[in-house]
């Protein structure tokens, strides 16, 4: 990985110490913060524990309450079934609420390949989106991006000339623009925060209002799930819904919570489909360390407390899940060995993560774990490890008298910006033997 | 009481006046030092880069090795934190074996110097060790202890992470030294020296004048 361009470090850690401070501001207001953590991690390694018992729970009880369920093992037969949803409405555009697992499986892509054309309601998502860019942040997708880029980005796209850089002026076309699209739209897709087994019921949580307006206004709503997202009860709402926004946006509540349970007569779309998606989770289920990186409730405080994310970006990642958890979620959901495993040597293992996590993932835990699945030793490391078994051998070793032992191990890569300590004129054993012995 | 050093194999090998300063500071306050010959490496540096089974191989010579003492001390909060991890050793990072064991803050020292401390990511957050590196710090005489903006961001050291993302690393170390500077100290401490080898690297070749020393080598002054 290599550090970001200057404007880029510092629009991140101008935006992360920010949301950082008011993460930290409201976590201290509330007196049982880390029992809620403990809360939050018990009911989801309990939900992962059963999972294929709640996944059932669920479907029966959406289509108990008049929705519909698919079932889908990868990206492609997730897009499959979104996609023939949408055709068969006869819908040339869909409006979509800002959703990481949509992006997983580049849903708007295979929308593209139909004809269909998915508009991004999200203000981020939606920069993203005309920028013909991706996100670089769970929460924030546009954190990379400046206001006067932003006004740029509308004056040309939105054919708006004159357009000022005034955060009000910009969130006022977006709206203008948005609006059309929600009224005009006869399907809209949301990805989902939650999904209760017990009552069948839905959630997105948000802070614009827009995702309200995709849920409730098309006739037709697609939901794309990861199965990681069932809870088992309705009651684990009351621990999650202060876990989230206190985590991810430093607010005591989002502004919008939506939940949605099957259909409705007169109030809301009426028809709705729910597309549980597996797409490696259950690959991730398997290892009994790695599985924890499934409990995440993508709240992001991870990313706003990592230097190496501070540094690097999201793009850096490779992924839709960047920072701390996408170098532990992404190389295990697309397989080890596989094309991100050097996700997991992404950290200096400073913990920063594992002490914010809302659900007390052990984020360093589980990179040590994964830096070993993916084939941490090398033939120096080896090495090392011999000489150090045994105090002849590791005294030889000290004295330069292994070879390799000096040169082996990256020291190209360690003076290209720090010097070598000067070296003692003997080791602390030597100083021992002579004083003590 | 009989306390057992475990100097780490990087204090041994490359930052010996660090373990010799411990032995002092520990003798001091009243403690008989040994060091056990036999010890080499307790498998950190093989453990977090994923060699895994390596590192167990080091830490399963532990128990041997550290068998027989009232308690095991170590100039190091990542190598304390590993063992505590791995074994069921009694270990203690030293300014934790000073407070918390031995219930000492003033050791005695004098050390005329403007020094600030930068509290490693392992003693802060794998050994949870608070201010008591500053406790033992604020005690010692003529001290003139400055505190390091930003103090708990990492220094970007990482183990191997410094060599397989060198530039990573050394962009976080940037951010560290430019802390450094701000405070106009003549020394930066730490309780890790794998910390301050990183950090130290850093100073000497941008031609700073400013020293690092562990912790024990202040306490022991």
């Amino acid at each position: 990985m290599k550090p970001g361009e200057p404007q880029l470090r510092r629009n991140l850690h101008h935006a992360t110490r920010g949301i950082r401070a008011k993460r930290n501001a409201v976590v201290a207001e509330v007196p049982d913060w880390e029992e809620l953590r403990a809360a939050g991690e018990a009911i989801k390694r309990g939900a992962m524990r059963r999972l294929d018992v709640l996944l059932e729970e669920l479907e029966a009880a959406v289509q108990a309450a008049g929705g519909h369920v698919h079932w889908a093992r990868d990206a492609t037969e997730a897009n499959a079934v979104v996609g023939d949803l949408v055709t068969a409405h006869d819908a040339r555009e869909v409006v979509k609420v800002k959703s990481l697992t949509t992006d997983e499986i580049d849903l708007n892509q295979a929308l593209e390949q139909r004809g269909v054309t998915a508009i991004e309601t999200d203000l981020a998502e939606l920069i993203v989106q005309l920028s013909h860019d991706w996100s670089s942040h769970i929460l924030v997708p546009a954190i990379h991006r400046n206001r006067s880029e932003i006004r740029d980005l509308f004056a040309r796209e939105l054919g708006l000339e004159g357009l000022g850089d005034d955060p009000e002026e910009l969130t006022d076309a977006a709206r203008r623009h948005l609006r059309q699209a929600f009224l005009r739209a006869r399907v809209g897709i949301s990805g989902a925060n939650f999904g209760i087994a017990e009552t069948g019921t839905v959630g997105v949580v948000e802070s614009e209002g827009n995702g309200r307006m995709c849920t409730t206004l098309p006739p037709v709503l697609i939901t794309v799930m990861g199965i990681e997202k069932v809870l088992p009860s309705w009651r684990d709402l009351e621990v999650f819904l202060q876990l989230l926004p206190r985590s991810s946006t430093g607010e005591r509540m989002n502004p919008y919570t939506s939940l949605w349970t099957g259909v409705r007569t007169d109030d809301g779309p009426g028809e709705f489909h729910l597309v549980l998606l597996d797409n490696g989770r259950t690959r991730v289920l398997a290892d009994a360390v790695g599985r924890d990186a499934l409990h995440c409730i993508r709240c992001s405080a991870c990313l706003n407390v990592c230097p190496v994310y501070e540094r690097v970006g999201g793009h850096a990642y490779g992924s839709v899940y960047p920072g701390p958890i996408g170098a532990i979620l992404t190389p295990q959901l697309h397989g080890i060995p596989g094309d991100a495993d050097e996700l997991p040597w992404a950290s200096s293992l400073c913990g920063a993560c594992a002490d914010v996590c809302p659900v007390k993932i052990d984020i360093p835990r589980l990179l040590v774990h994964l830096r070993s699945r993916v084939g941490g030793s090398d033939p120096a490391l080896r090495l090392m490890g011999f000489a150090m078994e045994g105090r002849r051998r590791f005294e030889a070793a000290q004295l330069g008298r292994v070879p390799g032992m000096r040169t082996g191990i990256g020291l190209g890569a360690w003076t290209k910006g720090r010097d070598l300590p000067p070296p003692p004129r003997e080791t602390f054993r030597q100083w021992w033997r002579r004083t003590r012995g | 009481m009989r306390v057992a050093l475990l100097v780490t194999c990087l204090v041994d090998t490359l930052f010996p006046r660090a373990g010799i300063a411990t032995v002092r500071v520990l003798e001091r306050a009243g403690c008989e030092v040994d060091f056990p010959l036999d010890q080499t490496c307790c498998g950190q540096m093989h453990r977090n880069t994923g060699a895994a089974r390596e590192a167990e191989r080091l830490a399963a010579r532990l128990p041997a090795v550290f068998a027989g003492y009232d308690a095991i001390v170590t100039p190091s909060a990542s190598c304390a934190a590993t063992v505590r991890e791995t074994t069921d050793l009694g270990v203690f990072e030293l300014s934790e074996f000073l407070v918390d064991q031995l219930g000492v803050e003033d050791v005695g020292a004098t050390f005329p110097h403007r020094v600030t401390y930068h509290p490693t990511c392992h003693s802060l957050r794998a050994l949870r060790v608070g201010d008591k590196p500053l406790r033992l710090l604020r005690a010692v005489r003529d001290i003139d202890l400055v505190e390091l903006p930003d103090a708990q961001e990492c220094c970007g050291f990482g183990g191997t992470f410094a060599i397989k993302n060198a530039d990573v690393s050394l962009a976080m170390l940037d951010d560290k030294l430019r802390s450094v500077r701000a405070t106009g100290a003549q020394v930066c401490a730490a309780a890790d020296c794998s910390c301050l080898m990183h950090i130290g690297g850093g100073l000497r070749r941008a031609g700073d004048g400013v020293r690092t020393l562990h912790l024990a080598e202040i306490l022991a002054s």
